[in-house]
C-alpha cells in the first residue's frame, strides 16, 4: 500500500467519525447477535411465549396456530434485539466508560456505530412488518411503540436525564406480553396489563440492587442512577418500597383468575424471599463485604421474574392440553 | 493527496488490501447473511400459505 492510499485510507476513517471506524468491517456474525442483547432477549422472548400461551387458555380465542405464533414470537425477539442494537448504537460512549459494558461489539471496535443502526433499524422495519403480516397491526403497533419506547425514550432522553430513568424506562421491558396477548388475540385486556404490571414494577428493585454494587461504574459514565444521585441509603430504601408495592401485583393474577391455586401459593412464597431480600438490602446500610446483600437481590430477582411466569406458563399448558 | 479524491472509489479500492483475518471474517459476513436470505424466502412462503389457508386448494382451475 502506498504512502498516499494510507494517507486516503485514514483520512476516511477520520472523516467517519472514529478511528475505530474501519472501512472494513471488522465484526463478525457473532458480534451481530451480541449488539441484540441476548440476556435482555432471553426474558424478552420468555415473558412474551407466556403472553401468547395465557391469551390462548385465558380467552379461549386463539387467533394464531402453533407455526404463526412462532413466527409472531421471533418477531417480538427480534424487535426487542433491535432495540437492543439501537440502544448500543447510541450509547457507545458511555459504554466505553463502563466496564460492565467496554467489551460491546461498538466499544471494542469491532463493530461501527454506522453498522449497528443500519443493523437495528432493518431489524426493527422488518420485525414490525411481518408480525402485522402474521397476526395483526395493533400488535405490530404496539411492538414498534415498544422498540421506539426503549430506543428514543429511554436511551436518549431518560437514561441520561433523570434518577428515574428505569422506574420509566422500565415500561418498554414490559411490553413483550402485552404485544403477544394483542398479537394472540387481536385485543388487550386486563390479564395483559397485569403482566405488564409485574414487570414494570420488578424491574426498579431489579436494576437498583445491580445499580448499588456498579455504582462507580455509572458514576464514572456519568449516567444519574439513583444511588449516583440520591445516595445508597435513598436507593436501599426505595428497592423496599418498591418491593413491597410489587407483592399485590404479583399476586393478582390469582385474584383475577387467570393464574391457578398453584400460582397464587408460589408467588406468595417467591414475593415472601423477595421482601425478604429486600429487608436484607435495606438493613445493609454500611455496605457490608461488597454490596452481598445487593447482588443476592439482584440474583434472586432473575429467578424470581422467571419463576412467577414459569408458573403461569406451565398453568396455562395444562389448560389447552386438559 | 491531490491525486486520491475520497470521492474516487477505484483510487482507494486498490488501496485496500484485506490480511486473511479480513477475508475470514467477511467469509463469515457473507455466509451469514446468506443464510439469513434464505430464511426469510422460507418465512414469506410458509407466511403466505399460511394465510391463504385451505381455501388455496379451492381455486377454480
Amino acid at each position: 500500500m502506498s504512502t498516499a492510499d494510507i494517507e486516503a485510507r485514514t483520512e476516511m476513517q477520520a472523516l467517519s467519525g472514529s478511528a475505530s471506524e474501519h472501512m472494513i468491517s471488522q465484526a463478525e456474525p457473532a458480534d451481530f447477535f451480541a449488539l441484540l442483547k441476548p440476556g435482555v432477549m432471553r426474558l424478552v422472548v420468555f415473558t412474551a411465549l407466556v403472553g401468547l400461551v395465557s391469551a390462548a387458555a385465558t380467552t379461549g380465542s386463539a387467533q394464531l396456530g402453533p407455526l404463526t405464533a412462532a413466527i409472531a414470537l421471533l418477531c417480538i425477539a427480534v424487535g426487542g434485539g433491535a432495540a437492543g442494537a439501537l440502544n448500543m448504537w447510541y450509547e457507545a460512549d458511555v459504554d466505553q466508560l463502563m466496564k460492565r459494558t467496554a467489551k460491546r461489539p461498538i466499544p471494542a471496535g469491532r463493530v461501527s456505530r454506522h453498522e449497528a443502526l443500519a443493523f437495528g433499524l432493518i431489524l426493527s422495519v422488518f420485525s414490525v412488518m411481518i408480525l402485522g403480516l402474521v397476526s395483526n397491526w395493533l400488535a405490530a403497533g404496539l411492538l414498534a411503540f415498544t422498540i421506539f419506547f426503549y430506543a428514543v425514550i429511554y436511551t436518549m432522553w431518560l437514561k441520561r436525564s433523570t434518577q428515574q430513568n428505569i422506574v420509566i424506562g422500565g415500561a418498554a421491558g414490559a411490553f413483550p406480553p402485552v404485544v403477544a396477548w394483542a398479537a394472540m388475540t387481536g385485543s388487550v385486556g386486563i390479564e395483559p396489563i397485569v403482566l405488564f404490571l409485574i414487570i414494570f414494577m420488578w424491574t426498579p428493585p431489579h436494576f437498583w440492587a445491580l445499580a448499588l454494587f456498579a455504582c462507580q461504574d455509572y458514576e464514572r459514565a456519568g449516567i444519574p442512577m439513583m444511588p449516583v444521585v440520591s445516595g445508597d441509603l435513598y436507593t436501599r430504601n426505595q428497592i423496599l418500597l418498591y418491593t413491597i408495592a410489587l407483592t399485590p401485583v404479583a399476586l393478582a393474577p390469582w385474584f383475577l383468575g387467570f393464574g391457578g391455586l398453584t400460582y397464587g401459593i408460589l408467588a406468595a412464597g417467591l414475593s415472601v424471599g423477595f421482601l425478604w431480600h429486600a429487608v436484607k438490602v435495606y438493613r445493609d446500610k454500611a455496605a457490608s463485604d461488597k454490596n452481598r446483600a445487593a447482588k443476592r437481590m439482584f440474583g434472586y430477582s432473575i429467578v424470581y421474574l422467571f419463576a412467577l411466569f414459569g408458573v403461569l406458563l406451565a398453568e396455562a399448558i395444562y389448560k389447552l392440553v386438559v | 493527496m491531490e491525486n486520491h479524491e475520497l470521492n474516487n472509489t477505484d483510487d482507494l479500492d486498490e488501496g485496500l488490501e484485506l490480511t486473511a483475518a479480513d477475508k475470514k471474517r467477511r467469509r463469515k459476513r457473507s455466509i451469514a447473511i446468506a443464510f439469513s436470505l434464505i430464511f426469510l424466502v422460507v418465512l414469506f412462503y410458509l407466511l403466505t400459505i399460511l394465510k391463504f389457508g385451505p381455501e388455496i386448494m379451492n381455486k377454480p382451475l
